[in-house]
Parts: C-alpha cells; structure tokens; sequence
C-alpha cells in the first residue's frame, strides 16, 4: 500500500521540503535557486480557484483534496508501447527517462534526459517559464524530476520525434511533472509529438511543462496528444517564444482524462515570426477540457492563427479561452481566431472566451466563435442517401473535427492527430 | 503625409474643442451635509417623505453596500473614490410654481436653452402653470421630457395627455406617493440590491429618475424621454429609472445625459429596471454624453451603471441602444434576462473613447425561456490614449431549447496610443441553441480615405463619412428624434478624433 502525501499545496510543499536534498540538481546553485523561486512562487499563489478570472470555468478542487503518493518504476519493468508516431522515439515511464525504451533510426538526433543533464540546460531551464504567474509551473520546477532535453543546432533539419510519457496508475495515485527543454537553433526544424497515456483506471496527477526556444527562422511543428485514463488529471503548460521569422504550428488534443486543462504561452518576439495555436477537444460523459492560451504579439509583422473545435457528449463541459495581446510596437498584425463547439447531448456545457487586447492600430485582428449541434439538414442529407444514422451522425462529426486537423501542415504531425481523432464517436456511442 | 498622420494630427487639433455643455449653472440649491452615513440615508428618505417599507429597503441596501467591495475587474483604471468626500442630496430649491416665464429663475432657463431644449418646453420643465398640456405647435412629434437635475427631478411634461391613456409617467419619488403598490411590486426585481456594488450604492441614497408604467394594450403615443444633468460641485447622480411594460404594450424611451466642465471626477451610479410582460415591447435608446474630462484626462464623470431588462412575458422584447460618447470613464452592460419563451433581447451600442476616456461596456443576454432569441451589435472606436473595452456574455441555460444569439463586435483604432478589446464570454448548457460570434479590429483603410479624397473630400469628412458608415447598423436603430442629435454627437467626439 502506497503512502500518501496530505492534499492541497502544503502537501506538494511539504514534499519539497523533504526531497530538496535529493531532487536532480541539488548540488548545483542555479538549479537550487530556480527550485526555491519556484517554491516561493507557489507557496504564494497555491491552487489557483474559480476567483481567478483565468480559472472561472475549471475547478481544481478535485487536485486541491487528493492526496497524492510518489512514483515508484522498477526500472526492469516490461512494458507493452503502442505503435510509434514517428521513426525516432524516447519514452517516458511515470515522469522518468527510460533510454532503453527509446528508439534512435541512423539519422535519429540526440534527446536527452534533462534530470542526467542539468548543466546543458542552463540558461534554457526557467528562461521561458513565467513562475509567479502560472502556479501549476511554478509546481512543476519545484519538483521535476526528469524530461527531454533537445537543444537542435542552427540549419539542422531534426526530422519527426515521439515523447511519449506513461503513466501506469494502478493503486497508486502518483504525481508526476515532467520538464521538456527544448531549444531550436537559427533556421533549425523539427517535428516534436508529445503524446500522454494513461494505463489503469486509478485518479494520478500529470503536470507536464514544456520550455521551447526558437531562433530566428527556426521552425517546430508541436502535435500534442492527450491520452490519459478516465481518472487522471492532466494540467500542462507550454512556453514557447519565437524569434524573427521563426515558427511555432502547434495542436493540441484532449482526448483522455477525467479533468484537463493545457495552457499554452506564447510570444512572438521578432518581425515575421508567425504561430498556429490550433486543437481539438472530444470530451464524453463525465469530463472536463480545457484549452487555455495566451498569444503575444510582442513584434511588428507577426501573424497568428487559432482554429479550437470542441465536441462535447454526454455529461461534459468543455473550456475554450483565448487570449490575443498585440503590443503597440506590433504593428501590421495579423491575427485570426476560431473556435467551435459541438454539443452532442443536452447535458453537456460549453464556455468560450475570446480575448482580443489591442494597443497597435494598423492591425488585422478578428476572432469568431460558434456553438450548436448537429446540423438537421445535413444528417437528412445522409440519411436520404441511405447512410444509417449512426454512421452519418460519425461522419459529420469527423467532418467538423477534419477542419482543424487540415491545419497542421507536416504530414507526420497530421496523420498521428488524424489516427487520434479517428473512430471517436464510434467508442462513445 | 501620409492620410493617417493627417488624420492623427485633424485629431490632436480637434481635441482642444470645447466641449459644449461644460457650462455651469449658478443656482440657489439645498445639499444634505456631505459624506455617506445611516444618517444621510435616512435624510433622503425623509426629504422625499417616504413610506417605512422604501426606508428599510434603503437601509438594508446600505448595509449590504458597506460589505461589498468596489469591483476591480473591469478594464479601466482610476483612483481610489472618497465615498465621504460627495454630496449625496442636491437639489435646485423649491419655490411655488411660477406663474409665467418671466417668473422663472433665469439661471434654470438660461440652462435649458443652452442644452437646446425649446423655449415651448423649457416653459413645462420650469413648471409653469397650465404649459404642457396644449399640443405641440408644427405638427412635429412630441416627445414627453422627465428633467433631472442634480439629484431631483425638476418636470415632467405631456404628463396629462399621457394620463388620458392610463400612461403613467412621472418622477420616481412622485411614484412612491401615489402609486406605491406598483413601486414596491416591482422596484428591485430586477436589480437587486445586493447585486453590484453600484447599485448596491444607488440603492441606498437613490434620489430621484423615472417612474414609466404602461397599462395593458397601451401603445405609448409619444416618445419617452428623460434629461439628466449633474450640475452642482461634488455631488454624484444616483438616479432610479424603472419601467414597466403590462401585457401587449409598447413603449420607447429616450435618455440623455450632460454635466458642467471640471477639473475633479464626479460620479453617477444609476440603475435602470425595466419589465415587459406578454407581448410587451419597451426601446430603450441613450445618448450618453457627460463631460468627458480634458484632453489631459483631467476630470469627467465617473459613469458606473446599472441596466437591466426583464423579459417576464412570453413574446416580449427589450431592445437597449446606447451611443456613448461622454464620461471619463464608462462602465456599463445593460443586459436582457430573457425569461418568457420567444423573448428577444437586442443590444446595439456605439461607444467612442478619445483623449484619456476609458470604457468598458457591453451586454449580458441571459437566455432562459424556449426560443429566445438576441443580437448584439457593438461597435468601438478609440482614439487619443482612449481604451475602449467590449465585454459581452451571453448565458444560455439548458432549458433555453432552439434559442439563438447573434453578436458582432467590431473596433476601430485611430492613432497608435489608443487600445481596443475584445472580452467575449459564451456559456452555453442548451443542445439545441444556436450561439454566433464574430469580431473585427483595424483601422481606416488607406484605400477607404483615398477613395473618398480623391472624389474631393476633405480629410475630415472622409473620416467622419467612413466612421459614420462604420456605425451605421446601429445608429439606424436609434429613433428619429434622437439619430439627428446621435449623428451630430459623433461628429463633436470624432472632430476630437478622428478630424
């Protein structure tokens, strides 16, 4: 029988307290001074709540009264993985770097375990975070354990990558936050798919955070894939900024989880650097996404695009909340924002919340939002043409969930999102 | 030069234009002692010599207010407000009413005409003995005045006419003596007092405002419309304006608003209660226009308000335009609680920031009955260091079946210190309800002003032709007797800003 930990922050504190001697890092100055500014910073703001206009539509209250215990891996333990993404992969067992598991082709390139790799992280670790805003990073730095360490030197072409963490809850409720550092040098380009799982069907905390630095016309493409089991709590931030004409094409996925929210943020720091914040939300009977994001335009000539679809069924509630901040030196901004919602059942919940803050004037912002079912006309459609109802109902929504997908330009990326997506309502209905 | 410098520098030279209604009027007036305290709520209720049940009701609003705590989460900033250093009861002195004109203090007169308000009617809103009653002269539409000013209503006019058809329209404090049964039903069903700290403010030391009843199958022959005027140094406005709609009647109501120029900020909380039963229709417009402050940001009204609409009945509609082009700082939704099944809601407003002027306005549309329907159409325009915030929710709860939101937000930025935001917040519980949004931010197109220079237009008018192009979705919902006055007003606010 595992032990637990009390709930709330003073348990993560308290843990703090009695691991700091042991935690990677604890014998180098830089690495301890970022753990204690961390641990101030959460000490400070704790769990967010519903009084946070950020947080207004998720409640963390079901994390704030478990306790939680410590991941435990017995480091021979054989493991089943599903299908590979991408022709290289490193694998992640309950937060920790398992180089056995990965699978390096000739042309592979170097991801490392940051745990193993402190010293070459520094400067990157903590440059991006913003710790005294964000509480659930602030957490993740004051007890990370281990990650992917990926620092691409300049015109580098570092081909398509699997970070594939999982959690094996079982009896125990483990807590587990992972770091990921990654830096793209000048020109670089790579295609990261960070994929969650979840195996068992015990309540576990994954609290991910990734850094991501891009030099000047640097490109990633950042597929993310949410599948934990049907009681984990999956709370996940990005920071990412991008220098001159770099490019950051991210999507996100919640298709797991009993609760999930993922904050992205990100910062356009020089003229032509361009973002794509795209995703989807498939949320069933008994779950709660979200899909938080805060976009910078902090240069002129930048341009940005968000496409969010959201289908909800059974008793759900999804959360779609994104925030546009152009700066007055952001001049001949180009922003778009869209995000749709799907409501399957009468029981489920939407709440979206565009933001658009603007300080330039020669700008071209707009945002749009739409919510409603199914479209009557459309399954008559089908259904005149001899499609069953069920089959058309699937097809319609694969439809709507295709647009967004179609975003994502690299095709590796888009077919491991599309294979995701797949034959969700089929497993739903 | 480039067309937009030009216009930027047309903006900085307008600016400086005074703004027409900062004059004061120096007139004898009766102040309760300044500050807030039990004791000036209880002064106020006994000037207006109120029933028990409005002073207890006034009392408990007061001490819910002093739990509450000023909201912080607009996007607007000011300085901390002295609620001590205002006087919350001014009004103009009572003296028997005048028999003609020339009986009438001069100063009062001379106040109305400079607000172009017609001699014919100033003589009603001076209180003339027997004026009112007779039909306006040139066939034009009349238009029946509530003035308030300062803290008091100071005339009513077409009051007789209006009673021929069972309209009741009067000042609010005149309501609570003769008409008390309606007043209690329906004074704070709408807006509670505990529901924001504003109101919760205007609750307790609310002075005066409209009273409007609309008997069943009523169709108001006139427009409705209040004035209101902060004239005196250090007082707030805390006016009370509730309308009811009975079953199958109509009504549309007009507000507008003005204050003298001065350096200090001066606050005006009011709360504007409005119900429609079955099949009622109330349009409810406002030019809202007090003094914006100087182009330094240096004083204006402190404009924090509350509006709300109550859809009770089935098939009933409220309808809110507002233009605002006035105070210093805006805050402001008025809002649709569309209970009856095929209620409407509607919200159509132009808001204008220049020099240091913030707002923070928008609409709430709760969606409760089946196919309730709403639109909403704001349109923003900042310029000068003006930050101009759309904050909008529409709410539709699960038994809203088949309802139907529409919005469109669009923002206009002139010059590049000026800001323009968008906060849109979509809740939706409903399968079947259908909920669109869509919003634009930009400036004037090079192309747009070169189009219109080219055919001969000057800069200045090429401006106010596009932004009066830019607005015109909803100043088209405005009633004639205001879109005259709207349109001009936006030239006035846009010669600040945009030439």
């Amino acid at each position: 029988m595992s032990v637990l930990f009390e709930p709330g922050p003073e348990g993560f504190l308290r843990r703090y307290e009695g691991l700091n001697a042991r935690l990677p890092g604890h014998r180098t100055p830089w690495v301890t001074a970022l753990r204690e500014q961390a641990a101030k910073a959460f000490r400070e703001q704790g769990f967010p709540t519903r009084k946070i206009e950020a947080w207004h539509y998720t409640d963390l209250n079901l994390l704030a009264r478990s306790g939680f215990a410590e991941a435990l891996t017995p480091v021979d333990e054989d493991v089943a993985l599903p299908e590979a993404t991408a022709p290289q992969r490193v694998v992640f067992l309950d937060g920790r770097f398992r180089a056995d598991l990965a699978e390096t082709p000739d042309s592979g390139i170097p991801v490392r375990s940051l745990g193993a790799n402190l010293s070459a992280a520094e400067g990157l670790l903590g440059g991006v975070a913003k710790l005294d805003e964000v509480p659930m990073a602030a957490l993740n730095t004051m007890l990370f354990e281990d990650g992917a360490l990926i620092d691409l030197p300049a015109e580098t072409n570092g081909g398509a990558i699997e970070l594939l963490s999982i959690i094996q809850s079982g009896e125990r409720p483990v807590a587990v936050h992972p770091r990921h550092v990654i830096r793209l040098g000048k020109g670089a380009s790579l295609v990261l798919i960070e994929r969650a799982i979840g195996r068992g069907d015990g309540r576990y905390l994954h609290n991910p955070v990734v850094e991501i630095v891009l030099e000047e016309g640097a490109h990633l493409t950042h597929a993310r894939i949410q599948q934990e089991g049907p009681a984990g709590l999956f709370l996940s931030t990005v920071f990412a900024k991008a220098a001159a004409g770099a490019t950051y094409d991210s999507f996100l996925l919640h298709a797991g989880a009993k609760l999930s929210r993922s904050e992205a943020y990100v910062s356009l720091d020089g003229p032509k650097a361009m973002a794509h914040l795209n995703g989807a939300q498939l949320l069933s009977d008994g779950q709660h996404g979200d899909c938080t994001t805060f976009l910078d335009h902090a240069a002129p000539d930048c341009a940005s695009r968000q496409t969010v679809k959201t289908v909800l069924a059974g008793k759900s509630r999804g959360v779609f909340q994104g925030k546009i901040h152009v700066h007055q030196i952001a001049q001949r901004t180009d922003g778009y924002q869209m995000n749709q919602a799907l409501l399957l059942s009468d029981q489920a919940e939407i709440d979206s919340k565009p933001q658009l803050e603007i300080y330039a004037d020669d700008v071209k912002c707009s945002h749009g939002a739409t919510v409603g079912e199914l479209d009557e006309d459309q399954l008559f459609y089908l259904r005149a043409r001899g499609i069953p109802a069920a089959t058309a109902r699937s097809m319609l929504i694969e439809a709507f969930l295709q647009e967004a997908v179609d975003a994502v330009e690299e095709e590796t990326a888009r077919n491991a999102l599309a294979t995701a997506v797949a034959g969700w309502w089929e497993k739903v209905a | 030069m480039p067309a937009v410098t030009e216009t930027i520098d047309a903006v900085a030279s307008v600016t400086e234009g005074p703004y027409k209604y900062g004059f004061e009027t120096d007139i004898e007036m009766e102040f309760a002692p300044k500050g807030l305290s039990e004791d000036i709520v209880r002064f106020i209720s006994a000037k207006k010599n109120e029933p028990e049940w409005l002073l207890e009701w006034r009392l408990k609003a007061y001490a819910m207010w002093l739990k509450m705590e000023e909201p912080r989460w607009p996007a607007v900033k000011y300085p901390a407000i002295d609620y001590q250093d205002a006087y919350y009861y001014a009004a103009p002195k009572n003296k028997p009413g005048p028999k003609s004109l020339d009986e009438v203090d001069p100063e009062l007169l001379k106040t109305y005409a400079k607000l172009g308000i017609p001699l014919k009617e100033q003589a009603i809103l001076a209180g003339v003995e027997g004026a009112g009653d007779s039909p306006s002269e040139g066939g034009r539409l009349p238009v029946a005045v509530d003035a308030v000013f300062d803290s008091v209503s100071v005339a009513t006019t077409f009051k007789h006419r209006l009673e021929k058809e069972g309209i009741i329209f009067c000042a609010i404090s005149e309501a609570v003596q003769k008409h008390p049964e309606l007043v209690k039903q329906y004074l704070g069903s709408v807006v509670p007092q505990a529901d924001n700290f504003f109101a919760a403010l205007n609750s307790a030391v609310f002075t005066d405002g409209s009273f409007v009843y609309i008997p069943k199958g009523v169709r108001c022959p006139m427009e409705l419309s209040t004035y209101f005027r902060i004239n005196a140094k250090s007082t707030g406005q805390f006016e009370r304006t509730l309308i009811i709609a009975d079953a199958g009647s109509h009504v549309s109501y007009l507000e507008g608003c003005t204050a003298p120029m001065r350096d200090e900020n001066q606050l005006h909380a009011a709360v504007v209660e409005l119900v429609a039963m079955d099949d009622a229709t109330i349009k409810y417009s406002t030019v809202q226009n007090w003094y914006p402050g100087d182009e330094n940001g240096k004083g204006g009204i402190y404009n924090f308000v509350t509006k709300r609409g109550a859809c009770r009945g089935d098939r009933s509609k409220i309808s809110w335009t507002q233009v605002e082009t006035g105070s210093a700082i805006t805050w402001k939704y008025p809002s649709c609680i569309l209970q009856g099944a095929d209620s409407v809601g509607e919200f159509y407003s132009v808001a204008i920031t220049n020099n240091y002027q913030q707002a923070d306005t928008g609409t709430k549309m709760f969606h409760i009955g089946p196919r309730t329907r709403s639109t909403i159409v704001s349109k923003g325009i900042s310029a000068g260091h003006g930050q101009n915030t759309y904050r909008g929710q529409v709410k539709i709860s699960p038994k809203a079946t088949g309802a139907r939101n529409f919005t469109q937000c669009d923002s206009l930025l002139i010059g590049d210190q000026c800001g323009a935001h968008t906060v849109p917040y979509i809740e939706s519980r409903c399968m079947s309800a259908k909920v669109e949004h869509e919003a634009t931010t930009s400036r004037i197109a090079e192309d747009q002003l070169f189009y219109c220079r080219q055919r001969g237009l000057s800069q200045e008018d090429a401006v106010g032709l596009i932004v009066n192009g830019f607005c015109r979705e909803v100043l088209k919902e405005l009633p004639m007797e205001f879109a005259v006055e709207a349109q001009k007003l936006l030239q006035i606010s846009l010669e600040g800003s945009v030439g």
